[in-house]
């Protein structure tokens, strides 16, 4: 790594540490951003790297959300009793409880979302592209539907996640950090894949898959591998944005399909899809400009939403990452895979 | 010596249409066998039904002694067979070098092998080979910007890279400049004898398949027509009415 | 004991019970049929899954609301709406999808579902997020002892979806541009080198497929409910019946999709309602699996 890179990280870095600090009401939102780079990144590792549009990712942000819910009320106290409407408010968490339940939470998540993965893309995943994308659709609906019908789980009216124990600044730094902690953690996870033999794979998939199978590349276990792997980083994302929003909706935000479930298809092809930085440089231009315009558009967002995914597919296919590097190849150069 | 690939009686039909009406042939280890025919003879049809690409309507297709005609095409090219296509296919968005370490023979090793980097040696190898069909110096190239030619010569490059024992060649030389068809030829012959590769090649240049082939199969109408060698071929008569359409 | 096993054991009780929920569920059924086949229309003409047949379908019931509310008569509104919906694809076409015919699949998979979002969320905007329907007010036949009711409007949108779906395939059949059409999806490149316009008549495609849906839309809304998010649901009830049925064939299009419609219905009553879509995708999944363990034992791949 040359030291212009070093240094660009450092700063980077440093910028990550010191945001809260810097602009402490905007904490919440900052933690938000890093939840967003983490579903732009998940997403393109499908959308992107593999070639493989899913429209369902939202199911595996939920399912983390939902549970580590359990995992957090269940291990203290009966999930039925808590969630139901008459008797919920006399439970209540002391802080070793909270902190215990969350930790317990945040390592159920990502297991329940992975298993999710693994089951649904062994049935779904020898199949190619179009019949994945439509079969996904379908996904983040069923998961809504199932959570709002579950009364265990308080049904349609949804689950209220534990108060934390700390005073109110402290809250948001801490989600701050552990959103912080999980984007970089996706990152880093991400590049270290791509950089394997697993990423050679995955790009020939999203190339030429029959020509992969012809020189006997295990497709399908890639294939497979890679939806658990970014439903692994969902499912903590879920638990952590869970945590962070206090109440769980099963429609609007655990699999919040026409939000969350948009924006993570729309900041990966703004950023660049295919690239590892393109999906973080959506997130980041796709939130800002969501915080500061969004109120401007006067309940048009989701139509706008819409609009957005289309013209960007139809004018900027490459996206802002793919752009510059077309215009300006010297900076923004492709990693030559292999180099020594 | 017993054959390496060895077709009895296979038959492929789509819809009405008879594209192999029982063809047999067998390839011994270490030969170079030509495949040639008129357009719509079924060669690439036969190709096809090797590599696995589709099922058999009859007939048995063993490689190495072992029944391969209903295995799925992953796990045939596991066995070591390995083919081309005739319209050239390449992981046109990666680079070339990128094209030659996906096509490493490491993917059969599992997990593990999944989550390391390309080793050194494969690394090399894959220079090597890029070398080899004369692509060195477009190693950083994304493969979809090379010419027609050139990306022909990629994917022989990365069949070699993938360690074949059997390598079904469709059409090597169409569309590369007259001028390096010999060095290609030449590179077929030293894959054949110093990387060990058997070669079964469609071609449609008959003095590039009569030059680099040993024994050669002609195919017309679905059917074998004849087979010996070149000399045998160039002397059959039927083989030349085939070609001039006197059937 | 649980609601679904009482409401298996009502129909013990009452075997005319079954026979309405599945007779309901037909009488939908038909309409599905419709949008699975505007489906397989656009898929084997232009080689695109188009992901927005939902959202098209649920603006066409939303436009039947409207008309009626401008006085027309109901029946009326199915034509009117499925006018609309013909200049919408039009234009659709020419705004959007021209750009993306001819591409890779990934490409018009992301645009139609943009399209999906855009349209889904305009519905929204303009008619709000209520349950709507519009009354037909035909009334019902009462058959099986009165035990059975038959709504007439169902019968009437069975019977409108077949005579459609007919017109349909004898306009394939025999006019020109029905011609010119099968002539595409069969081989694009040789249409057009024997002058067939190939982008009008991809245009002209889209455009029906909208009339098509548009119809479905105005028929779906006289006998059951719509919401602007509804569309998701139909597109991949007709994605199902789709590769359930192959792209070509009406009569088992038609087939698949009155089965869907039975099923779905008869789980729907014993599961509850808010498991349809559920439902829906699971058999989605089932069929997906069923077809490509099919297909995988002679090697092919769905693609």
């Amino acid at each position: 790594m040359s030291a212009r890179r070093w240094a660009l990280h450092g700063a980077l870095a440093l910028l990550t540490a010191a945001a809260p600090f810097l602009l402490p009401a905007l904490a919440v939102q900052l933690a938000m951003l890093w939840i967003m780079v983490t579903l732009a990144l998940t997403w393109d590792t499908l959308g992107g790297q593999m070639g493989y549009n899913s429209f369902g990712n939202i199911l595996f942000f939920g399912i983390g959300m939902y549970a580590s819910a359990i995992v957090q009320v269940g291990l203290f106290h009966d999930v039925a009793a808590y969630t139901d409407p008459a008797g919920s408010g006399s439970l209540t968490f002391t802080p070793r409880e909270y902190y215990l339940g969350l930790a317990a939470g945040l390592l159920a998540a990502p297991i329940a979302a992975t298993l999710a993965a693994l089951a649904f893309g062994a049935l779904i995943l020898g199949l190619r592209g179009p019949y994945f994308a439509i079969a996904t659709l379908g996904l983040g609906i069923a998961g809504g539907e199932f959570a709002a019908a579950w009364g265990y789980v308080g049904g349609a009216s949804g689950f209220l996640m534990p108060v934390f124990p700390g005073e109110f600044g402290r809250r948001a730094l801490f989600f701050y950090a552990l959103a912080a902690s999980l984007g970089i953690a996706t990152f880093a996870a991400l590049r270290w894949l791509y950089g394997r033999r697993f990423g050679l794979a995955l790009n020939a998939i999203r190339d030429d898959e029959d020509k992969a199978e012809a020189l006997g590349l295990p497709t399908v276990r890639v294939k497979i591998a890679a939806w658990a792997v970014s439903a692994f980083f969902l499912g903590l994302a879920g638990a952590i944005f869970g945590n962070l929003n206090g109440l769980i909706e099963p429609r609007e935000v655990a699999f919040s399909g026409a939000t969350f479930g948009v924006w993570m298809v729309l900041m990966a092809i703004l950023g660049g899809k295919g690239t590892m930085w393109g999906p973080v440089v959506g997130a980041v231009v796709f939130h800002v400009t969501k915080e500061l315009f969004w109120t401007y558009l006067l309940g048009w967002q989701r139509v706008a939403l819409g609009v957005l995914i289309v013209v960007i597919v139809l004018f900027f296919p490459l996206g802002i990452l793919g752009h510059a590097r077309r215009r300006w190849p010297e900076t923004f150069r492709a990693r030559v895979e292999g180099a020594a | 010596m017993s054959a390496l690939l060895e077709v009895r009686g296979a038959s492929k039909r789509f819809g009405g249409v008879v594209a192999n009406e029982k063809i047999s042939i067998s390839v011994r280890a270490g030969e170079i066998v030509g495949l040639i025919g008129p357009n719509g003879s079924g060669k690439t049809t036969l190709f096809n039904s090797i590599a696995g690409t589709h099922q058999i309507d009859g007939g048995a297709i063993a490689f190495d002694g072992a029944e391969i005609s209903r295995l799925r095409t992953v796990d045939i090219a596991r066995l070591g067979l390995i083919r081309t296509y005739q319209t050239t296919r390449v992981f046109k968005q990666m680079t070339c070098v990128a094209n030659l370490l996906a096509a490493a023979p490491a993917f059969g090793g599992g997990t593990p092998a999944l989550l390391a980097r390309p080793e050194r040696a494969e690394r090399a190898r894959a220079d090597e080979f890029l070398f080899f069909v004369g692509l060195a110096d477009k190693r950083g190239m994304v493969a979809g910007e090379l010419s027609f030619g050139q990306q022909k010569l990629l994917e022989f490059a990365m069949a070699l890279m993938r360690r074949p024992r059997l390598l079904l060649l469709d059409e090597p030389t169409a569309g590369i400049n007259p001028t390096l068809i010999n060095a290609l030829m030449d590179r077929m012959r030293r894959a054949n004898a110093e990387l060990g590769v058997t070669l079964l090649v469609i071609e449609h240049n008959m003095a590039v398949i009569m030059n680099l082939a040993r024994r050669i199969y002609c195919l017309a109408h679905g059917e074998l027509l004849a087979e010996g060698t070149p000399e045998d071929i160039r002397a059959d008569p039927r083989v030349l009415d085939a070609y001039l359409g006197a059937r | 004991m649980p609601a679904p096993m009482t409401n298996l054991l009502l129909f013990l009780e009452a075997p005319a019970l079954l026979v309405q929920v599945l007779l309901d569920g037909i009488l939908i059924g038909a309409i599905y049929a419709l949008a699975a086949y505007g489906m397989a229309l656009v898929w084997g003409v232009m080689n695109i899954v188009n992901v927005v047949q939902g959202e098209l379908v649920i603006l066409g019931g939303y436009l039947a609301i409207m008309f009626s509310g401008l006085g027309v008569s109901a029946f009326l509104t199915v034509p009117l709406a499925a006018a609309a919906l013909f200049a919408l694809g039009w234009v659709m076409y020419a705004g959007v999808v021209f750009r993306v015919t001819g591409k890779d699949m990934f490409v018009s998979l992301l645009a139609t579902f943009g399209l999906s979002i855009l349209i889904a969320q305009l519905i929204n905007q303009i008619w709000g997020a209520d349950v709507r329907s519009l009354d037909a007010e035909l009334g019902s036949w009462l058959i099986l002892d009165s035990v059975v009711t038959i709504s007439r409007a169902r019968v009437a949108a069975l019977a409108a979806a077949l005579v459609l779906g007919a017109a349909l395939v004898v306009f394939l059949r025999t006019s020109r541009l029905g011609r010119a059409i099968r002539a595409t999806a069969q081989n694009a490149r040789a249409a057009r080198a024997l002058g067939v316009d190939t982008d009008w008549v991809y245009a002209a495609t889209y455009a029906i497929n909208g009339a098509i849906c548009g119809a479905a839309g105005a028929l779906i809304a006289m006998i059951w409910v719509i919401h602007p998010f509804a569309g998701l649901v139909f597109t991949i009830r007709a994605f199902a019946i789709v590769i359930l049925a192959g792209l070509g064939n009406l009569a088992l299009v038609i087939a698949a999709a009155l089965g869907l419609g039975a099923a779905e219905n008869f789980v729907g009553f014993v599961l509850g309602a808010q498991f349809q879509g559920a439902f829906v995708f699971s058999l989605l999944v089932a069929i997906l699996v069923w077809r490509s363990r099919r297909l995988a034992r002679s090697r092919k791949v769905l693609r």
